[in-house]
């Protein structure tokens, strides 16, 4: 108890979650002994939470401004269909990728620009986007989408006089897209999945392999980078300001609009991010794939100290949530407990969890 | 005094949170019938006294009594039974439903599993009627009223209970002046029904007007209790401090400079009403009005939080609309009237409360050094004479009046040539008052900043400014110099308008 009193006075956030992560931990090692212990099977479970951990940095982010993102389950789904016409077309990895992680952006670009109240302006450059990206089809995905990306940015910016009148709630905005992007994924593969021809970066993403698989590497980069933004950044306590105190921040002079625009072009960055992976996870283009996954993002927040009332959460203590799920969901499978309880566990962890952090604060 | 004859009777009653001694203490006796003035400077021990007779915190030691009942509340609900109500600074209404549905949350009038709306009203009435405000309509949403209805309509709440003892926290913090002197009589015809009211105020006018004897709390503990006419308003102020405050107010005098800021016709969305006023460097410009004139409205559309829809604002060089965000690099800030949900971010640090405007100024391409921060904000609360721990400590641990000073600090932090200050001693004890003061006149006479100082409570005003501008339903009067002007004029301004410019 001296250590953790020691560890949270010298401020390092996130105790109770490593605690957490150790005692589950420990209790399938004893449990499951060395089937669950075993080095090959740490690695699977790093891999099982390089999705949803990257998916959940970017959760972190938007829920610290206040915000929440309903609908990183069906971007996920849609960036990856996208991603997957784009290596279907014969293009290599890195044009995938970038494709995919556009794709995200542009949703996040547009939960913001409607969160914010910029809906005429959504509406045009939309329109124009979409246009151009439909005109320019017989290009194949990559080009269709740069050019409709391109060309709706360049109405987005040279629009920003028009008033911003019409802030919508993120629950809202996001739980409209939840349904929408998810359709979109759909109409993009015809009702259908996406295969194509295997690539060899692709593929190596997420094979175990070296000190640790590529993929895990990925989350880290990811989450050292947003951790660095969110605490060290203008930026970032610009949004850690606006989601603890919206009035506040607004009297000092913080940029609201543009701040909250940004959060969520680089909370969905991240899930576009994680969209790649799912594609390496899968090797298929999967528009029915990743659902419910922006529920396990939140609670991976949660269970690391986020606050849905915004202000608070830490990058590091997400990921340590999003371990604690993967490690229950293993260390199940391990002991060989039904897929039922697993479920419920996880449930019981994530109101355990706030719960716990709750009554530690109000002592 | 005779325990016997008392209502309320609190004896050496001590509380602890962790290392920090809340009550050390405590001896209250409040008799059936009188007002009580409990008076402390913030920190003094107030609330958690407070909260221990509503239920809200435990005591560790020492004995509550009512009517010689012990009463030891595990919660507020248990309190409430044993006739004790609080009316607590921040109103506790539910403004989405009507003045009936608030007067009797919880407890309604029922017929079988419906609310039984007839008798509703008709009770609702009643209860309205005990406070003076039986022409309201029981129907109409809270939302809708005034804030010093509002605060009638707590009492009356409260009051549709039996209350033996009835416990008011700085009621009149939101109301003007013209609305406190009927709060302060229906208090006392309460009193005279046999209510035990203990009346908490930073307000001395207030306490002398209303109150019958007074208990003054330091550090947790009792330090004086009397009759009200044995004591003046300097020997509670002594009491209070535990030494005597130097006079109050500061004006060193000054010559006004060159203008900073200068308003021609500035109309708000829907106040103000074409302001013009302009306020020099090396001055302290007063606005006074009451309550929903605009006084606020002023600031805030000076400083880009709304929107202006006609007129000139010209700050330095620079004029027309400006961004809360422009207006911080031109070298202005405002001092929020509502510390809670505008002025600070509660939950955030000091050093991040402070650097807030000036983010970007301190950044190194866009990056920040957490550790530097920390340090030249500890610098600056020191210079504001902030009693805190470390910078880092988040900005709610500390009493209101040290809060307050975190933000006026923030602008001096920002370098502000014009200081935009919004009631900047609401819910702060006499001792900050007074180093407040003592900042702004150092700012304006000595620094040659231009301030503007809005306040409800006139001799503050008068104590304080050089000039007075009032406001009255969205329209500033031309400024006079404090010499010309006393609470009396200014007070008809307020309430007449233009047409008192010849009265006075």
């Amino acid at each position: 108890m001296k250590i953790v009193a020691l560890l949270s006075r010298s401020g390092l956030r996130g105790v109770g979650p490593l605690l957490g992560l150790l005692a589950t931990w420990v209790l399938f090692a004893v449990w499951a002994g060395g089937r669950f212990t075993m080095w090959s099977n740490q690695e699977l479970m790093l891999l099982q939470t390089a999705v949803v951990g990257t998916a959940a940095v970017g959760a972190t982010w938007i829920i610290v401004s206040g915000g929440i993102d309903l609908s990183v389950g069906a971007n996920i789904a849609l960036s990856a269909m996208v991603g997957s016409l784009v290596i279907q077309d014969g293009h290599g990895f890195w044009s995938a990728a970038l494709a995919t992680v556009l794709t995200s952006c542009v949703v996040g670009w547009l939960i913001g620009a409607l969160v914010i109240g910029a809906l005429l302006r959504v509406l045009l450059a939309g329109a124009a986007g979409g246009l151009v990206a439909l005109l320019a089809v017989g290009l194949g995905a990559l080009w269709s989408m740069l050019l409709g990306t391109g060309i709706g940015v360049a109405v987005w910016l040279l629009t920003s006089r028009l008033r911003q009148a019409l802030p919508l709630s993120p629950f809202i905005v996001t739980l409209g897209l939840w349904g929408a992007l998810r359709g979109i994924a759909k109409g993009l593969g015809d009702n259908q999945m996406i295969y194509f021809e295997a690539n060899d970066t692709l593929n190596a993403l997420m094979e175990p392999g070296g000190l640790l698989p590529p993929g895990v590497w990925v989350l880290l980069v990811v989450a050292i980078i947003a951790s660095l933004l969110l605490r060290r950044s203008v930026f970032g306590r610009h949004v850690v300001a606006l989601g603890s105190s919206r009035e506040t921040a607004r009297l000092c002079g913080v940029n609201l609009p543009k701040t909250e625009l940004r959060v969520y072009i680089l909370g969905c960055a991240c899930a576009g991010i994680a969209a790649v992976m799912q594609m390496s996870y899968l090797q298929i283009g999967d528009p029915t794939t990743a659902q419910g996954l922006e529920l396990k993002a939140i609670a991976a927040a949660v269970i690391g100290g986020a606050s849905l009332a915004g202000g608070e959460g830490a990058i590091f203590g997400t990921l340590l949530g999003a371990l604690i799920m993967t490690v229950v969901d293993n260390g199940c499978t391990k002991v060989e407990l039904n897929n039922w309880v697993q479920e419920v566990v996880t449930g019981v962890i994530i109101v355990a969890a706030v719960a716990l952090d709750r009554w530690r604060r109000s002592k | 005094m005779i325990a016997a004859a008392s209502r309320l009777c609190v004896r050496a009653l001590r509380k602890r949170f962790g290392p920090t001694v809340a009550l050390d203490g405590v001896n209250l006796d409040v008799k059936r019938g009188e007002v009580h003035a409990l008076v402390g400077e913030n920190g003094a021990g107030k609330s958690t006294l407070l909260k221990a007779l509503a239920g809200v915190h435990m005591a560790d030691a020492g004995s509550m009594e009512i009517d010689g009942l012990m009463h030891m509340p595990v919660d507020p609900a248990e309190a409430a039974e044993a006739g004790l109500a609080i009316i607590h600074q921040e109103l506790a209404l539910a403004p989405h439903l009507t003045i009936a549905e608030n007067l009797f949350l919880g407890r309604e009038p029922r017929r079988g599993w419906l609310v039984d709306r007839v008798a509703l009203r008709e009770q609702s009435l009643k209860a309205l009627a005990r406070v003076g405000r039986e022409h309201l309509d029981p129907d109409r949403l809270v939302a809708a009223l005034s804030p010093a209805d509002k605060q009638l309509v707590e009492i009356a709440r409260a009051l549709t209970q039996e209350v033996r003892v009835l416990v008011l926290d700085e009621p009149t913090s939101s109301l003007t002046q013209a609305d406190v002197g009927p709060l302060l009589q229906r208090l006392r015809e309460l009193a005279s029904t046999g209510v035990a009211v203990v009346y908490v105020s930073h307000v001395f006018e207030e306490l002398f007007a209303v109150a019958d004897r007074y208990t003054v709390m330091r550090d947790g503990e009792t330090v004086a209790t009397g009759a009200m006419h044995d004591i003046d308003h300097d020997g509670l102020v002594a009491a209070m401090v535990g030494r005597n405050v130097e006079q109050l107010y500061h004006r060193t005098p000054c010559d006004p400079g060159e203008v900073a800021l200068e308003l021609h016709g500035m109309t708000g969305q829907e106040l103000p009403v074409a302001a013009s006023l302009t306020l020099h460097r090396g001055e302290v410009l007063g606005v006074a009005g009451l309550v929903g004139a605009g006084r606020t409205e002023l600031l805030r559309c000076i400083f880009g939080l709304e929107d202006v829809v006609s007129g000139k604002v010209s700050v330095a060089n620079y004029d027309g609309w400006c961004s809360p965000r422009e207006r911080w690099q031109q070298g202005v800030g405002l001092l929020s009237e509502d510390r809670k949900h505008e002025g600070l971010s509660l939950t955030q640090s000091l050093a991040d409360n402070l650097w807030l405007p000036c983010l970007s100024r301190r950044s190194n391409r866009g990056f920040l050094s957490g550790a530097s921060l920390e340090q030249d904000a500890r610098a600056w609360l020191e210079r504001v004479g902030v009693k805190f721990r470390d910078a880092g400590q988040a900005i709610q641990e500390l009493s209101g009046g040290n809060q307050q000073k975190v933000a006026l600090a923030r602008l001096l932090a920002a370098d502000c040539d014009v200081l935009l200050l919004d009631e900047p001693t609401r819910g702060v004890d006499v001792g900050a008052k007074a180093e407040i003061y003592k900042m702004i006149d150092k700012l304006a006479h000595q620094q040659n900043k231009a301030v503007l100082v809005v306040s409800s409570y006139l001799p503050e005003l008068l104590g304080l400014a050089d000039r007075i501008a009032v406001v009255a339903r969205g329209d500033v009067l031309p400024a006079r110099p404090v010499a010309e002007v006393d609470e009396h004029s200014l007070l008809t301004q307020m309430t007449v308008g233009r047409l008192a410019e010849g009265v006075a």
